[in-house]
Parts: C-alpha cells; structure tokens; sequence
C-alpha cells in the first residue's frame, strides 16, 4: 500500500482497532484508499466497525495497529486538533450546540481557525443559502427551534464551513423521515458537486449507500468484505452475504 | 413578634452579618466546588471516591463539626465559615458532576470532532451546557447554608443564631423568632432569586 505515489486523500494501511478490554478487534486490518473527490460509503450493519473506521480518519478513535494516511501524512503525526479543524464532520443527532444560534454553530471551525469576522458572517450567510435555509430567518434561530431536516441542513453546513477536503458524515440522515431524506441526499450530491470534498459517509441502509456513492467499502465484523465502484459491487458481489445485502436495494 | 417590631435595626445588622457569612462562604464553596468537579467529572473511579468522602462529611452532624473545628481554629466566623464550606462541597460537586455528565454525547463528540481543544470545549460548550443544573447545586447549597449558619452563634460567630441561642438560653420564643423568621425569608428569597435565574439560562 502506498498512499503518497498515489496521491490518496485517505489511505487506510492496515488500520486495526481493538478498545480496551475488548476480545475481538472492532476493525481488523483494513485496507484501501480513497483518491481525491471521491465519495466513499462505509456500508455495513451496526457492530461492523464502520465508524469505528470513520473516528479513525479525525483521530477520535486512536488505530491500535496499522496507520491512517492522510494526503500521504500519518494522522498519528499531526496534532490532533489541527487534523481535526481540517476536517468536516456530521453526525447523527447532529450535536449542534444547544446553546449557540445557528450561525454561531455554522461559525465554529471557522473561528477555531481565525477568519475574520466579516469574512465568517458572510460565510455562514453563504452555507445557509447553500442549504437551503434563508439566511434571514435562520441565522438567529436555536437549534432546539428547529425540525429535524433543518437541523441535519445546518450540521452539513456546519461540516463544510471552512471548506475541509475531508468530509466525515456518520449517518447523518439517519433520524429523518424518509421524504425529508431523499432531499437531504440529493441537496448533499448537488453541495460535494460543487466544493470538490472527499467524502466518507457511513450508513446501515443500501439505498442510500447506492445512491450516494462513487464507491462503496461494505464491513462486516470488523473486517472489509467488499471495496469497489457501485456497480461492480452491485454486479459482482464478493460473496452470498454482499450479494444479500444488495438485493435489499432492488 | 414583639421582639423583632421593637429591634427592627439590630435584627436587620444581624441579617447583614448571616448572609455575609453566607454568602463569602458560597463564593469560596463554588470557587473549590467547581475545578474539583471538572477534575473529577470524567474519571469514575476518582468520583465515586471523591464522592464519597464528600458523602461522610455531609453525615457529620452540623454542630458536631462546628466543636470540632473550634480547637483548630478558635472562636468566631472561621469555624462557622469552613464547616459551610466543607458541607456545601457534597452538594456543590455532585451537581457540577452531575451537569457535566449530562450534556448529550452528540454535543460532546461534535465539539471533539470540530477541534475544539480540551480547555475550549471545556469553557465553550461543556461548562455553558451544564450551567443550568450546576446553578441548581449552587441553590440548594444557598438554601442549606443559610439554615446551617444559624449555628455560627454557637461559636461566637455571629449572624441571626445569635438569637436563637439567646432566646433558647432565656426561653423566650419571641427571641427565637425574631431569629428564625428572617433565615426562613432569607432561605425563601435566595431560593426564588436562584431559580429565575436558572430559568433565565435554561437553553
């Protein structure tokens, strides 16, 4: 494996995860890479590993073997909050901070790095507008004000506030109704579109992951059963159990 | 009543003095409280012990505390000041514990997640978060404080026990509630003055 000739934006070398008085590894020498632009989905039942293996890429799950290239660098190297504020993370649940507005949410990474004012107002008004939210009405708002799809559309916009070239999403779609999901999907294709991000993106459902992906890497028990395009994996599964889960899809 | 109608101006410096020495001792209180319960918020197992400890203390009958703490460090307000200090501790870092463990996961993992470091996460989303239910400790402290110092008079320490004591020594009841009935409105008023602030902050 080697991630610098290649130009990877993410390389995972043989990362491997065990927790603390755990009995199996959580993830087990996973290896592939994602290439620049590229939007990876981690597909995978819950217990499979595959966030673990997200937390892995902003170090808030420490490898216990194998490494995490980052643009070629060990993220071992890099100081953990700097790596951190380069790198665009969502979640599930969102966390947006209760007691912040909106825009003093969407403001965070940029102020943690030192814009300037102006330049992070005109910023926030910007994403919100990217997302779909009028920068009017919105920016003042709380997030406990808020409906469940608006408060995803100010995480994205959150996430990708200081243009990271990595995105983390662990399933951030996952506690909206199916309707107000199809528009986040489609709003998150159009956003990636435009900002040239890779992206990472874990998720338990096989449409999102078919409509979202340019490859997909699907875990099973810790380990990486499957890395490929969408189509291949969708064509030739690598096994009955891959084969299984597409046909979900259909 | 008659005591307290006819006294109105010695009642009243006697209440100065009670939440005076209330009020320095809470400071100094949430002043310890507060480190003590980051520190110790995230480490269970140093929790569970210093808790603990906190716990026994608390046990500790009031005035034993205060006759213990006489030979150590005299007569007057320094004995009365640092058994209030010692009792409001359990009180106190419970509830900052408490508050710290209860913001949502997803609200820590974010601001980990985001980079905020350890200090910034702390004072800008840990702390804000929790403030509402720390505020809470800080009432019931006020409130137990204030009743506790009543026993301050019982080692020259001044404040409205002075006539508690005197009216109990003279079996004089008016003495007694010229004493009681202004902790008693002193206790109701830190009580409502406190939770309309922890509405005010409520998120």
């Amino acid at each position: 494996m080697n991630g610098e000739a290649r130009g990877s934006a993410i390389a995972f070398d043989a990362t491997t995860v065990r927790y603390p008085d755990a009995t199996r590894d959580a993830i087990s020498q996973i290896t592939f890479d994602v290439a620049p632009g590229e939007f990876v989905v981690l597909l995978g039942a819950s217990g499979s590993g595959k966030s673990t293996l997200l937390r892995t890429v902003n170090r808030l799950v420490e490898p216990t073997g194998g490494r995490v290239l980052i643009d070629g660098a060990d993220a071992s190297t890099m100081d953990p909050t700097t790596l951190r504020r380069g790198i665009g993370y969502a979640i599930q649940g969102v966390g947006l901070f209760a007691h912040m507005t909106v825009a003093a949410n969407i403001a965070i990474v940029p102020e943690l790095l030192g814009w300037p004012r102006e330049r992070i107002a005109e910023r926030v008004d910007e994403l919100l507008a990217l997302v779909d939210l009028d920068p009017q009405r919105y920016r003042t708002r709380r997030p406990a004000s808020l409906s469940g799809g608006e408060a995803q559309r100010v995480g994205v916009a959150r996430a990708i506030a200081a243009e990271p070239r990595v995105l983390l999403m662990d399933e951030p779609f996952g506690a909206v109704d199916p309707i107000v999901r199809a528009s986040l999907q489609r709003e998150l294709l159009e956003i990636v579109a435009r900002i040239t991000t890779t992206v990472l993106f874990v998720t338990h459902d096989v449409r999102e992951a078919l409509h979202l992906a340019d490859k997909i890497a699907i875990l099973r028990d810790g380990r990486l059963v499957q890395f490929g395009a969408k189509n291949d994996i969708r064509d030739r599964p690598a096994d009955r159990g891959v084969a299984d889960l597409m046909s979900l899809a259909t | 009543m008659t005591y307290l109608a006819t006294h109105l101006g010695s009642v009243g410096a006697l209440t100065l003095a009670h939440l005076a020495l209330v009020g320095v001792s809470l400071c100094a209180a949430c002043a310890l409280a507060l480190p003590a319960g980051v520190a110790i918020a995230y480490r269970p197992r140093l929790a569970t012990a210093v808790l603990a400890l906190l716990g026994a203390v608390y046990t500790i009958p009031s005035l034993a505390l205060l006759a213990l703490l006489v030979p150590l460090l005299g007569l007057g307000r320094a004995p009365a000041f640092v058994a209030l200090v010692l009792y409001a501790q359990f009180i106190l870092v419970r509830n900052v514990v408490t508050a710290l463990r209860g913001v949502p996961p997803a609200q820590r993992d974010a601001a980990v997640g985001l980079g905020f470091s350890p200090r910034q996460r702390l004072l800008r989303v840990e702390l804000p978060l929790a403030f509402p239910v720390i505020l809470g400790g800080v009432r019931l402290a006020a409130v137990s404080m204030i009743a506790i110092a009543t026993l301050a008079a019982y080692v020259d320490g001044g404040g409205l026990g002075t006539l508690i004591f005197r009216g109990f020594a003279l079996q004089n009841t008016d003495l007694v509630i010229a004493g009681a009935l202004p902790s008693a409105l002193l206790a109701i008023a830190a009580d409502a003055s406190l939770r309309a602030l922890e509405r005010a902050v409520r998120v």
